[in-house]
């Protein structure tokens, strides 16, 4: 069991890469998927075959792995874009920051006042590094839509931490963060819309310019 | 010593061109076709041979020791590395640093020999070709540290030694990724699709082919088989990784070997085929990946 989270964790922070390192939306949006459905098997292999993990898991398949991406999916055939143009860092910058802050949450995991049984784990780095690439892609990209990756792949880093404390974390606060999610993404998507017939285009910068 | 230092060797040369042949035939069949027999690189390799060199008068001596540096360096190498399970006949610590700038060696003389012409497009291939291969050069030292890193030693007989069977049950996810990047640095540095299309003859977008056009006769043949050797005994690091088993027996042990150039030869003759060329532009992005892909696996092994 734990070599398969362990998997897992390996796969998601692969993920994370790609994900910096893609100027294609679509393959984006199938790698952050993909990603969700990952972490959505992670309560059962650290927990083991429980009702609350079961339903903690499928709940985060639905929304992380099929619904949230078929929205997004949906999204940018409707805005027709493909491609992230010009994000403010390029790609490969993007990705080197990508690695040295995963090094980082590495060394950093290590340092920290842990309980004894999640010590020497992949979980916590992989938490604190898929955390940090969420903030990367929201900092550093210009579109609406890869902004909206960016939050997802962040809140896939707090979920993995969940995870380690899903047994003292009830399911209401597991359901109303997931809800949480949900209602983000749908703001975003009516905010790109709008964003989209006012300027037609995507790019956020136009919303810092005032106007008299 | 000297009967490994001849069986390397014989292996080496006997078994390199075949290689060339599984990867032609089976993107043959892939496409649907016959295609060349497979012992047709020796038929080359033979038909080159007998041929007169030609040299134009613009070049000098610099334009003939590309292709003989290209040959000699894969011969050279070979006798560091490991071949499966049979030691390398010659080692000593930190042997790892001269095998990866012995290929540099080559590539410098190649590069060189194409400028000696004087034509813009070996220059621009030569420029090309640098540029790519001192991009994969980190993966493949990041490579190597790690397996350093895991078996304690310096010499390439200790990195690929049988301790890595058992390293890969705990290491088994950096040594994956490790695998990983060295199939890309063995397409990129034998300048296979889809970094580069070794059959291509569009002077635009070839990479390694343009610096070897103006080559002819034997001196063309010594480039075709530094190639073909080259992949050997690039593609003996992979191996090994895969298959790192340890009979104890030399001839099953070299036949364990053999089979699986083979496999990795219907590999990238899979890869070839499946996979269009990338872009020039893409090229340099996926290698800088495959570099922090490895520089991972590297953070995984020392924590």
């Amino acid at each position: 069991m734990f070599g398969l989270s362990n998997f897992c964790l390996l796969l998601v922070i692969l993920l994370n890469f790609f994900c910096l390192g893609s100027s294609r939306l679509g393959a984006c949006i199938r790698a952050v998927a993909l990603q969700g459905a990952l972490l959505a098997l992670l309560p059962v292999t650290a927990h083991g075959l429980s009702g609350h993990a079961l339903l903690l898991a499928g709940g985060a398949f639905v929304l992380k792995g099929v619904f949230i991406p078929w929205l997004l999916l949906k999204a940018i055939r409707e805005v027709r874009i493909r491609k992230e143009v010009e994000p403010l860092i390029g790609y490969v910058p993007t990705m080197i920051l990508g690695a040295v802050i995963t090094a980082a949450a590495f060394i950093f995991a290590d340092s920290l006042p842990l309980v004894p049984e999640h010590h020497g784990g992949l979980f916590i780095p992989t938490a604190l590094a898929t955390l940090f690439a969420g903030f990367l892609l929201l900092m550093t990209r210009r579109k609406a839509i890869t902004q909206v990756l960016g939050y997802l792949v962040l809140e896939n880093g707090i979920f993995i931490f969940g995870v380690l404390l899903s047994e003292a974390m009830p399911l209401m606060v597991e359901a109303g963060v997931l809800l949480d999610l949900l209602v983000g993404v749908f703001v975003m998507g009516i905010v790109m819309n709008q964003i989209n017939r006012e300027f037609s285009t995507l790019n956020t910068e136009h919303l810092s310019a005032l106007k008299e | 010593m000297i009967l490994r230092i001849v069986l390397h060797l014989a292996l080496l040369l006997l078994f390199a061109p075949l290689l060339q042949g599984v990867i032609t035939k089976t993107k043959a069949l892939f496409a649907g076709r016959v295609g060349a027999p497979l012992l047709q690189p020796y038929r080359d390799l033979a038909r080159l041979w007998r041929k007169g060199f030609v040299f134009s008068r613009t070049t000098t001596w610099v334009f003939l020791a590309g292709p003989v540096v290209g040959l000699v360096v894969p011969v050279l190498a070979s006798l560091l590395i490991p071949f499966g399970a049979l030691p390398a006949p010659i080692f000593f610590e930190g042997d790892l640093i001269l095998f990866v700038y012995l290929f540099g060696l080559s590539r410098f003389f190649t590069a060189v020999a194409a400028l000696d012409t004087g034509s813009s497009f070996e220059g621009m291939g030569a420029a090309r070709e640098v540029t790519f291969s001192c991009l994969a050069e980190p993966t493949m030292l990041f490579a190597l540290i790690v397996l350093a890193r895991l078996s304690g030693g310096l010499s390439l007989n200790q990195l690929l030694g049988s301790h890595l069977a058992a390293a890969w049950g705990p290491a088994a996810a950096s040594l994956g990724l490790i695998v990983v990047s060295l199939i890309v640095v063995l397409l990129v540095e034998n300048s296979r699709i889809p970094f580069d299309d070794p059959n291509t003859h569009l002077e635009l977008t070839m990479i390694h082919e343009v610096m070897v056009l103006d080559h002819s006769g034997p001196a063309l043949g010594m480039i075709l088989y530094g190639a073909a050797l080259k992949l050997m005994v690039m593609g003996a690091l992979v191996v090994r990784l895969v298959l790192p088993w340890q009979t104890g027996w030399a001839g099953l042990d070299a036949l364990i070997f053999l089979g699986g150039l083979l496999l990795l030869a219907i590999l990238i003759g899979v890869i070839e085929s499946v996979m269009a060329r990338l872009r020039l532009v893409r090229i340099p992005q996926l290698l800088i990946g495959t570099t922090l892909l490895s520089a991972f696996a590297l953070v995984l092994v020392l924590r």
